[in-house]
This record gives C-alpha cells, sequence and structure tokens, in this order.
C-alpha cells in the first residue's frame, strides 16, 4: 500500500499544486533557516577532538598571591613557566605539553617571494601525538630535541604550499628571523573546531599556526609570542622568564582513565600544597582540571548571539509549522467527499490517516530538498560575514541527513492533526453531502 | 442476507431527538431484489446507511450474511463493507482524478488483492457494463449513464453478496435510467442481491418487492396491496 499511497500523494500535489507549493515553500523557508542556524552552532560547538577529547585536560593552579583573594574563585586559566615546565618534567600524565602562541618572521628562499609573518606555536613534542596531528611528511619533533634546545620546526600544509611548491621540505632550512631551523615535518590538514589549545584568540575559531617550534627554542631565539598574560607580581620586564609571576603557558595533558584523572587531581593538590608549603603559592589550595568539552563549556566558546538566532530559527519553523498544519488541514478537509468515498468502498481509518501521512512526509521531503537548498545559500551569506567563524560555515553529511531528519519529522507532525481530523471523517455523512 | 430486526437509530442533540428508525424490521433473501420506497425525510437513506455499516444504530439487530455487526469495531465493518457489500450512489461518488480503471481499483487495493487478480477483476468488471474501452478515462469525460456505469463496475469488482443502491438512476434522464436499471436486473439474474433505494415507481415497481418507509417504519408491500397502490402514487393511502 505504500507505494499506492505515494502515487496518491503525487496525484494530489497534481492537483493542488499551489497549495502544495505554499507548504512545501513553507517548510522549506524554516528548515533552511534553522538548518543554516544549527550548522553554524553545530560547527561551533562540536567536539574538537571527536574520541579523544574526554581524555584530554587542561590543569589550573591558583598562583597568584592574596592581594584580591576571593575564595573559590576561577584559578588563573594559564599556567606560570615555572610551574608548566615542572609539571612537564614531572610527566604524571600520558602524554603532556605546554604551548603558546605567537608570531614569526619568515625570509623564504625564493627570491621572488617578500618575508612576511607567519603565525606560529612554541609547543613540545608530545603535542603532536597528543593532539593526533596528521603529518603529510616527516614527523615531530622528540622529547630529546626539546631538551636540546633543537634548532628544528614543523610547518603547515600551506606553508609548505608557499615555499616550497607541496614538495616535501623535509631536512630543509626555514629563515625564522635571523636563525635558521631544519624543517622535520610537514602537517596534512587540519584544523580543530573551536580551536580548544587557544580559544582566547579570534574567539576560539582561528585558523592552525603555519610554523611550529620547540618552546625551548623559541625562548633562545628570543621570538614573539602573543596571546593573554597576567602578572600578579614585580617581573622587571622580564615576564617570560622561568620565575617571573605570570601565566601566559597553555598546558595540556592526556589522561586515559578515570583513575588517572583522579590521581592527577590529587598530584595537583600536592603539588599546590608542596609550592605554598615552599613560599611560591600563598592562596589555599585551588585547582582545576577540565576536560576538552567541560573546558569549552565553561568559557562559553558559542557566541551567544549564534545561540540565540538557533532559538530564533527553530521558533521561525515552530511558525511554518503551524501555517503547514493549517494548510494540509484544509487541503485534507477539501477532500472530505473523496475521502468518505474510500471509507465507504472498505478504507479502514488506520488506511486514511496513513494516506494522509505521508502526502505529509511527502511534502516534509521536497520541503527538505528545497531548505537544504536555502540553507546553502545561508551558509554562504553567513561565510561572507566578517566573523571569526565565517569560514567553517559548511553543510556536512550529518548535517544534511539532520536537514531531511528534521524536515520529514517536522512535516509529519505538522500532518498529524489534520491526518487524525481526515481519518474521523464520517462516510455517511459525506456521501449525503454530495 | 440482510436481517434487521427492531432496529432504531436515534439521532440526538442538546435539544432534541430525532428518531429516523423505529423497531424496523427487514428481511431480505440472497439473490433478492428489493426497493425501498418512501417519501423525504421517512429514513431511508438512514436505512441504506445502516444496512452499508456506514452507521452504526441505537439499538436492534442486523445481521449480515448471517453475522451479527452489532459490536464490530470500526475497523472490523470497513473490512467487512469492503468484502460484502458494494455501493451504487445517486451522484456516482467517482473519484474525478483517477481514470475508470483505477476508480474499479480502490476498493480491491483495501482487501488486499494482489495486481494480476485485481486488474483481471477490474477488466472484466468495466467489459460487463460496457466500458471496456474506456479504462483510461477520467468521470470528467463520460456521460452521466457512464459514470454510474462505471461506479457499478466499481462495485461489482470486488465481488459483493449484497449491492446497495442510493438513487441509481435519480441524476440520469430516462433513456441512461432505463439502461442502468436494465443492467442491475442482469446482475441481481446472475446472484447478486439487490436493496435499492428509490422515489422513482416505475423503478421499484421493476424489482422483485418493495419495502415502503415511512417515519422510520418498514411496510412490506407484498403483504399490502392498499399500500403498494399508495407507494406507487397510483392512489392515496388511506389506512383503515
Amino acid at each position: 500500500m505504500f507505494s499506492y499511497y505515494c502515487n496518491l500523494a503525487l496525484r494530489s500535489f497534481k492537483r493542488n499544486k499551489v497549495l502544495t507549493a505554499l507548504m512545501v515553500l513553507a517548510i522549506a523557508l524554516g528548515i533552511g533557516a534553522s538548518m543554516t542556524t544549527l550548522t553554524v552552532f553545530y560547527v561551533l560547538s562540536g567536539d574538537p577532538m571527536p574520541g579523544r577529547s574526554h581524555t584530554l585536560f587542561h590543569p589550573q593552579l591558583d598562583m597568584e598571591g592574596m592581594n584580591g583573594y576571593l575564595k573559590g574563585e576561577e584559578p588563573q586559566i594559564q599556567l606560570s613557566r615555572f610551574d608548566a615546565e615542572t609539571l612537564l618534567r614531572e610527566k604524571r600524565g600520558d602524554l603532556q605539553a605546554m604551548m603558546t602562541g605567537g608570531s614569526v618572521s619568515i625570509t623564504p628562499q625564493k627570491a621572488e617571494l617578500v618575508p612576511f609573518i607567519a603565525e606560529a606555536r612554541y609547543t613540545t613534542a608530545e603535542m603532536f601525538p597528543m593532539f593526533q596531528v596528521p603529518m603529510l611528511h616527516g614527523g615531530a619533533w622528540s622529547a630529546a630535541d626539546d631538551e636540546a634546545h633543537a634548532r628544528v620546526a614543523v610547518i603547515s600544509k600551506s606553508l609548505n604550499q608557499k615555499l616550497f611548491g607541496g614538495a616535501s621540505s623535509v631536512g630543509k632550512t626555514l629563515r625564522i628571523e635571523d636563525a635558521d631551523v631544519t624543517i622535520v615535518g610537514v602537517l596534512d590538514d587540519w584544523r580543530p573546531s573551536p580551536k580548544f589549545y587557544d580559544v582566547f584568540a579570534q574567539r576560539g575559531y582561528g585558523e592552525t599556526e603555519d610554523v611550529y617550534l620547540p618552546f625551548s627554542t623559541s625562548r633562545d631565539l628570543k621570538l614573539g609570542r602573543s596571546g593573554n598574560m597576567d602578572c600578579w607580581g614585580d617581573t622587571s620586564g622580564q615576564e617570560t622568564d622561568v620565575n617571573a609571576p605570570c601565566a601566559w603557558i597553555q598546558y595540556w595533558v592526556q589522561l586515559d582513565t578515570p583513575e588517572k584523572v583522579d590521581a592527577y587531581r590529587q598530584y595537583l593538590m600536592n603539588y599546590s600544597d608542596q609550592q605554598r608549603a615552599a613560599g611560591r603559592f600563598e592562596r589555599p589550595t585551588n585547582i582545576r582540571l577540565r576536560n576538552v568539552m567541560e573546558w569549552l563549556d565553561f568559557h562559553r566558546i558559542v557566541p551567544s548571539d549564534v545561540t540565540m538566532q538557533v532559538y530564533l530559527a527553530f521558533a521561525f519553523l515552530g511558525v511554518c509549522l503551524l501555517n503547514t498544519i493549517g494548510l494540509l488541514l484544509a487541503k485534507f478537509l477539501r477532500r472530505s467527499s473523496e475521502l468518505g468515498v474510500r471509507r465507504a468502498l472498505g478504507a479502514t481509518r488506520n488506511a486514511i490517516f496513513q494516506q494522509c501521512m505521508i502526502e505529509a512526509g511527502a511534502i516534509g521531503i521536497a520541503g527538505g530538498v528545497l531548505g537544504l537548498g536555502l540553507a546553502w545559500l545561508g551558509l554562504w551569506g553567513v561565510r561572507q560575514q566578517p566573523v571569526d567563524y565565517a569560514d567553517l560555515a559548511h553543510l556536512n553529511t550529518s548535517m544534511l541527513l539532520a536537514t531531511f531528519a528534521i524536515a520529514v519529522t517536522a512535516s509529519l507532525l505538522a500532518g498529524l492533526l489534520p491526518a487524525f481530523r481526515a481519518m474521523q471523517i464520517t462516510p455517511a455523512m459525506q456521501l449525503k453531502a454530495q | 442476507m440482510l436481517e434487521m430486526s427492531q432496529v432504531t437509530k436515534i439521532y440526538r442533540t442538546e435539544l432534541v431527538e430525532t428518531h429516523a428508525l423505529r423497531s424496523l424490521e427487514l428481511h431480505v433473501g440472497a439473490g433478492e431484489f428489493v426497493a425501498v420506497t418512501g417519501p423525504s425525510g421517512s429514513g431511508k437513506t438512514t436505512f441504506l446507511n445502516i444496512a452499508g455499516l456506514l452507521e452504526t444504530y441505537s439499538s436492534g439487530i442486523y445481521k449480515l450474511d448471517g453475522e451479527d455487526v452489532s459490536n464490530l469495531s470500526d475497523n472490523q465493518r470497513s473490512k467487512l463493507r469492503n468484502q460484502k457489500i458494494g455501493f451504487i450512489f445517486q451522484s456516482f461518488n467517482l473519484i474525478p482524478d483517477l481514470n475508470l480503471f483505477d476508480n474499479a481499483d480502490v476498493p480491491l487495493r483495501y482487501r488486499g488483492m494482489p495486481a494480476a487478480e485485481r486488474k483481471r477483476r477490474i477488466e472484466e468488471a468495466l467489459g460487463r457494463v460496457g466500458l471496456g474501452s474506456r479504462m483510461k478515462h477520467y468521470p470528467a469525460e463520460l456521460s452521466g449513464g457512464q459514470q454510474q456505469r462505471a461506479a457499478i463496475a466499481r462495485a461489482l469488482a470486488g465481488s459483493p453478496k449484497l449491492l446497495l443502491a442510493d438513487e441509481p438512476t435519480g441524476n440520469l434522464d430516462t433513456h441512461m435510467a432505463r439502461g442502468v436499471m436494465e443492467l442491475l436486473e442482469e446482475i441481481n439474474q446472475q446472484g447478486t442481491t439487490i436493496v435499492m433505494v428509490t422515489h422513482d415507481s416505475e423503478l421499484a415497481a421493476r424489482a422483485q418487492r418493495n419495502v415502503h418507509i415511512v417515519d422510520g417504519m418498514a411496510t412490506d408491500l407484498a403483504t399490502e396491496p392498499a399500500l403498494v397502490r399508495a407507494a406507487l402514487g397510483a392512489t392515496p393511502y388511506l389506512p383503515s
């Protein structure tokens, strides 16, 4: 009977082209608006490390003095260089890395290219395996390179393309500021979104960096750094020194099991106690250890206007559905006489209900297709906006499937009341009214 | 085939109760051709709707082909209607955007019959009413008489045991009405029981038996000659 009902739905569409077009348009507008905003929301609030985000943690310590202390206040979001280097040295996690952002001047070997500034990340070796950064050529440097302050670098695929025409540049030299470093690896496409390890740059949706250098090397070369820095004591102008009372290092640790998480939390508390006993920390022990998604949730990385747009778009979809309900009701009840004849000829109420629901579902599919086009157009519009996340606004497979699922579900919901009313038609009344 | 005993139908509103049928007694045997007559508002259509399981009744017993339908659910009534009853309506009630083949296909679809069997039955039924060459025509492309024939073919395709006709010639001219009536007689001769509601005394006279309904009560005119004349309009009926 399914194919029979589909056939009847098609005939019904042909008979009432304008009414059908209005319903499809209503669903499509609602779907287009909601899928555009939902896609942006999904991209912005997605898991940047699928399958791994629950094992990657961001430790925080309350390192400041008592000046301005408020009990239970959120500790500094970054670590001081001293504490980061200590945690890194003690290796209590499965993997760990300290890092900060910066920008470097690159002098290309090609004469036709002029020197330019590139975004850089100064980090330690285990960042690459910990974040599962894909490599196109070569690989990451080693912990020994970190120790040795090696003049090595990993560069992005786009920088490799720009400087070396896409050929493997592993082993080649890159001129950074006044120093030469050897390229040991070239990244493949990689763009975690949100950029969880540096959420305060470009609201967390910036591009990944073009140059990666060992943190130790970056300090040797006195390369410029960027990003938040919060100091609470006398720095004597040396904010990036090991002992400077400044928080500016981003630190991530991989902890594979809940037991390890508990142990690491205890370790952080013990560490705080020790530091306080040693006179470095003044405040009571106050630590945080959030995984990636908790970290993103806590900092409300998704822009509030995007969240509001999703609510508004779904409210609009609701209005469109109400219109569709009205139109479907009019359509089905206008066919009361036909439905009455069908009932007289043996159609059960269920059969009438199914026929109407399949018609509503078919309108949903048509609305979904058109809505997909409108969503594509909407996302194109978003990409033209001057926002940090603009270039992320693309439909992916899951959102494509979600579009159809929402469209069909919405139209079936819209069809419920009209179909219910249609199945209640009393055949005797309809036949008498002929 | 159709046994109604003490069947009563009362329509209730907040203000008024209307007795459409009052303890109606009617028995129609298999293979009979019964005409039901009566003035407007007498309860003929209510009787036909109840007989066709399109409406429920307030009290009494109704057995269709030996089966008591009193306690059947709406679904069971729909299935029984689909299997045992064929309808012919005054205004044909063909579905306008289906061609004749697809119109005749409607009751068979709900019976869940295989496609080949449906095709065979539809072709046979349309052939039987003389519309075998017009299967792809739409109702609007046919005359009134042809549309009623198509409606009869739709009813026949399901091989019903009981054919209920509500003023089958009411919308047709004399010539077409005669043709439809001859077709009904032919169908009856082949064994199908027919109950026909009509205002037309000439048509009623062609049925094997006449039943007159007045004020929701039926009188079998075979046993009341005076009523025959009154019902057929020959002389006013004056109860003694």
